[in-house]
């Protein structure tokens, strides 16, 4: 008997999948075709980006980027239109630097490449370290460099820090804490009010070292909002830290003044707020007190992000376990210790997006100022489009003011990105 | 035997108010009050010693004196002859108007892009994320003077409507008019109307007194004025609404009690819309259209560019942060919700409206009317294309006009807290209530 027996000695090779889940037309029916309704969408987008695309590529790549005037682009472009480059050519510079004088565009770039190279160590944690003490010297070099004169007030006001600290270690060995830390608040502000600005006459009078002052109202373009943006941020943080820790305090008053505070700040429009600082900061300051009108703005931006910032930090306060709280109290720490050991660095990681948030917020912020008269790009642009030469153009003025802020703004959004997933510890 | 000595007495040193825990917190207290008191008090001294030499004590009858500027878009009667208050409440009504329409198409946009950017369509999903970030990652201030220059430089102007072959001609069957001084829209009228009722009118002012038995006021009689039209036509849609359901209602019983359900659309939108038809035809409804006379149009209502750009780029603008909180929203909805729904054997729409959505719109419900009130706020900025607000005209002009700077930003700002306490207020209430309660 003939027996056959067919047993596989090898096993099939696997089929691909079938052409219409894999490649090209797999991604394409998955993603763009996966039923109808999702079909007539893709196809009305690709409509919308081909209409968009068609109407843009031309206009933006038009050879008028050295046309003299809104009619002297019409006339290269001809009868097809484009875009009139020419203005951009001729006032960016003046867009990113205001008025500020062109001999001195060295000093603004400086500031900002050195804003650069301070931020670095506080952003970035595979920088040196060492770095740190540049930036702690930067608040004292910036407004130098931007504002100039006498290198002697920075150098003096950087002093008063010095004094407070050998106050504080002085009074400590003899008094003990307390007295310490009220003597390192008093002799610094001592120094400030009274004795900062003769010393610094002094030394100058002595050893002149300085660079050409610059006045306030020449400063403008996106360089007045970066300036404003920077130290607004920069001083908000903290500030928002306290009224955050205020509110969430068990003492009534410092409760009170923080609650009514933030919600005073927070219930008003930031422009109420600028106009106070345009029109009535000096009615609340003694009789001749005059003080410049980026501070005033500056203050302003400050506090209202503060409160803000507050109630972001409020937030990531609230979601920390109460047990984090009493795990603090149980090592013995105290009040300051337990925040900055404990609560503070989980609190700041909750809040991260919001906190950048903030800060992007503020700095779109900025852009109020030209309401209050000040030449920031939008103010600027005013005066650009009014122009004789240039009225009537829209788009590349407001299309490249907008791509700086957006530049700006993405690039911190992205920031906060990395952070958080830098900073992700929790399972996953 | 020596006595036992009563425990020592606790006698009270200054030191215990630092040291001691049971007093130190009242001794931080009592300081900061003192610093605050020392603060605001030096502030006043110095605002009244200030306002002292410049000659102008705070003062707020200013308020009564003629305005003596116009307010290109009002929603009640004003003329230059009113009173600076007067102006402010125009200028208070037209931040509500923009802030409101605002929120509305700014709300239906969020929904929209927020839905859209979850689409599993990888190009639409795409191109929303496009959408947000441009427009949250710059200032609202930059949209809205462009959103002002486009309208202004783009449109084209009522002179190109003109002659045989004209550059520009009307929509939606020459009833709407898009020119460059804004946009010309029907209006409602009515030649049969009941005509209006004034509020606190003032019957010996001149304005008061009818130039005939019967005839209509005049507009500016008493502070504002009623239509009577609208009460009616509100009046007899929610009637219409009410009967309408009613008869829902009478078919859900039937259904309940036979099986059946009788068909009653016809009549649920009978009862809908016949009385309101006619009671248009009764009032003598007709659409009132923009006419080009001479260098511009006339009938219509108008919207002014500068609303409309207002209007245009903060419902953008806002729309894009409201996209993120509903997705934010949405994505917070763990799948096990849904999957527990279907297990049930709900249908997938029951599933949307009884679980997904009262636990979503319990996450997105707070930081929405929070953008509201972004908005609400934002809206202060309409001075930067010269539409009449709030700011416009009691921290503008009438700042301006009068000198009173102190009393006029703080009036605005009063104001401006009164509107956010009133929609903070709101959400609390809505927080209270959708509250987890939790054990």
């Amino acid at each position: 008997m003939h027996k056959t027996q067919f047993v596989r000695t090898q096993m099939l090779e696997p089929e691909e999948p079938p052409v219409s889940s894999r490649g090209m037309v797999g991604w394409l029916h998955a993603n763009l075709f996966s039923n109808a309704f999702n079909a007539v969408l893709s196809l009305l987008s690709l409509a919308a980006i081909y209409w968009i695309l068609s109407q843009v590529l031309p206009w933006m790549f038009s050879p008028t980027w050295y046309g003299t005037s809104l009619e002297n682009c019409r006339e290269i472009n001809g009868p097809a239109g484009g875009a009139c480059w020419g203005v951009i050519r001729e006032r960016w510079l003046q867009l990113l630097f205001g008025f500020y004088p062109s001999e001195l565009y060295w000093r603004p770039i400086a500031t900002f490449l050195l804003l650069a190279v301070a931020l670095a160590p506080v952003l970035f944690t595979s920088v040196p370290r060492k770095l740190m003490y540049f930036t702690a010297v930067y608040p004292f070099l910036m407004p130098w460099l931007l504002w100039g004169g006498s290198i002697w007030n920075p150098i003096v006001a950087a002093m008063g820090f010095a004094l407070g600290y050998g106050v504080y270690r002085v009074i400590y060995d003899h008094f003990g804490n307390l007295a310490a830390s009220i003597g390192a608040l008093v002799a610094p502000v001592l120094w400030w009010l009274f004795l900062a600005a003769p010393a610094s006459s002094l030394l100058q009078g002595v050893i002149p070292l300085g660079i050409e002052p610059v006045q306030s109202r020449l400063f403008g373009g996106f360089m007045l909002s970066l300036t404003i943006g920077v130290v607004g941020i920069a001083l908000s943080l903290p500030l928002g830290i306290l009224l955050a820790l205020g509110r969430q305090s068990d003492l009534l008053i410092v409760r009170s003044l923080s609650v009514g505070f933030i919600e005073f700040i927070r219930g008003v429009p930031l422009i109420t707020l600028l106009f106070v600082a345009s029109t009535l900061l000096n009615i609340f300051m003694p009789p001749g007190t005059n003080f410049d009108i980026i501070l005033r703005v500056i203050i302003m931006v400050t506090l209202f992000a503060a409160a803000y910032m507050a109630e972001v930090i409020r937030g990531g306060l609230a979601a920390l376990p109460r047990g984090q709280y009493e795990a603090a109290d149980a090592l013995g720490l105290d009040f300051w210790l337990a925040q900055r050991l404990v609560i503070m660095p989980q609190a700041l990681k909750i809040s991260i997006p919001g906190i950048v948030s903030t800060f992007i917020g503020m700095f779109k912020d900025t852009t109020l100022v030209s309401i209050i008269g000040l030449l920031d790009p939008l103010g600027l642009l005013r005066s650009i489009r009014a122009d004789a030469n240039w009225n009537g153009i829209v788009w590349e003025l407001y299309g490249f003011v907008a791509l700086l802020f957006f530049i700006a703004c993405f690039s911190m959004s992205r920031y906060s990105l990395y952070l958080e997933r830098k900073l992700r510890t929790g399972h996953q | 035997m020596t006595e036992l000595a009563d425990p020592p007495k606790e006698s009270f040193r200054l030191g215990m108010l630092i040291y001691d825990t049971r007093y130190r917190s009242l001794t931080i207290q009592v300081v900061a009050l003192i610093g605050f008191l020392v603060l605001v008090g030096w502030l006043i001294n110095n605002t009244a010693n200030n306002l002292a030499t410049l000659g102008k004590p705070i003062n707020f009858s200013f308020l009564n004196d003629t305005a003596g500027y116009d307010i290109n878009q009002r929603l009640l009667d004003y003329n230059s002859q009113s009173t600076h208050w007067r102006a402010a409440v125009m200028g208070l009504l037209n931040t509500l108007l923009v802030a409101f329409l605002g929120c509305v198409t700014a709300t239906i946009i969020g929904i929209v892009v927020g839905v859209l950017r979850l689409s599993n369509n990888w190009l639409v999903a795409r191109l929303m994320t496009i959408y947000v970030e441009t427009f949250r990652n710059v200032p609202v201030l930059l949209w809205i003077v462009f959103s002002m220059a486009l309208l202004i430089e783009t449109l084209p102007s009522p002179r190109d409507f003109r002659g045989d072959d004209p550059a520009a001609s009307m929509v939606l069957f020459d009833s709407v008019a898009i020119t460059n001084r804004g946009i010309y829209i029907p209006e409602p009228l009515f030649s049969r109307g009941f005509g209006d009722i004034p509020v606190f009118p003032d019957r010996s002012s001149e304005a008061c007194v009818a130039p005939e038995p019967g005839a209509l006021l005049n507009d500016s009689c008493g502070l504002f004025q009623i239509s009577l039209n609208l009460i009616a036509i509100l009046a007899v849609t929610g009637a219409g609404l009410w009967g309408s359901r009613r008869i829902r209602r009478r078919a859900d019983r039937i259904q309940a009690e036979t099986g059946d359900r009788p068909t009653t659309w016809y009549l649920r939108l009978g009862v809908a819309l016949v009385p309101l038809v006619g009671l248009l035809w009764a009032l003598g409804f007709h659409l009132g259209l923009p006419e080009l006379k001479g260098f511009n149009f006339v009938g219509g209502t108008h919207l002014r560019n500068s609303l409309i750009a207002l209007w245009f780029a903060l419902s953008l603008y806002t729309a894009s942060f409201i996209a993120e909180i509903v997705r934010g929203g949405i994505l917070a909805i763990s799948k096990g919700q849904t999957e527990a729904a279907a297990a049930l054997g709900l249908r997938p729409k029951r599933i949307m409206n009884l679980v997904i959505l009262p636990q979503a719109l319990r996450i997105i419900i707070p930081p929405l009317i929070s953008q509201y009130l972004n908005l609400t706020k934002n809206s202060s900025l309409a001075i930067a294309v010269g539409y009449m607000d709030l700011t416009g005209t009691l921290m503008g002009i009438t700042l301006n006009q009068s000198g009173r700077e102190l009393e006029a930003v703080l009036l605005g700002m009063l104001i401006y807290l009164g509107i956010s306490l009133s929609i903070s207020g709101v959400m609390n209430w809505y927080n209270n209530r959708v509250k987890l309660v939790e054990r």
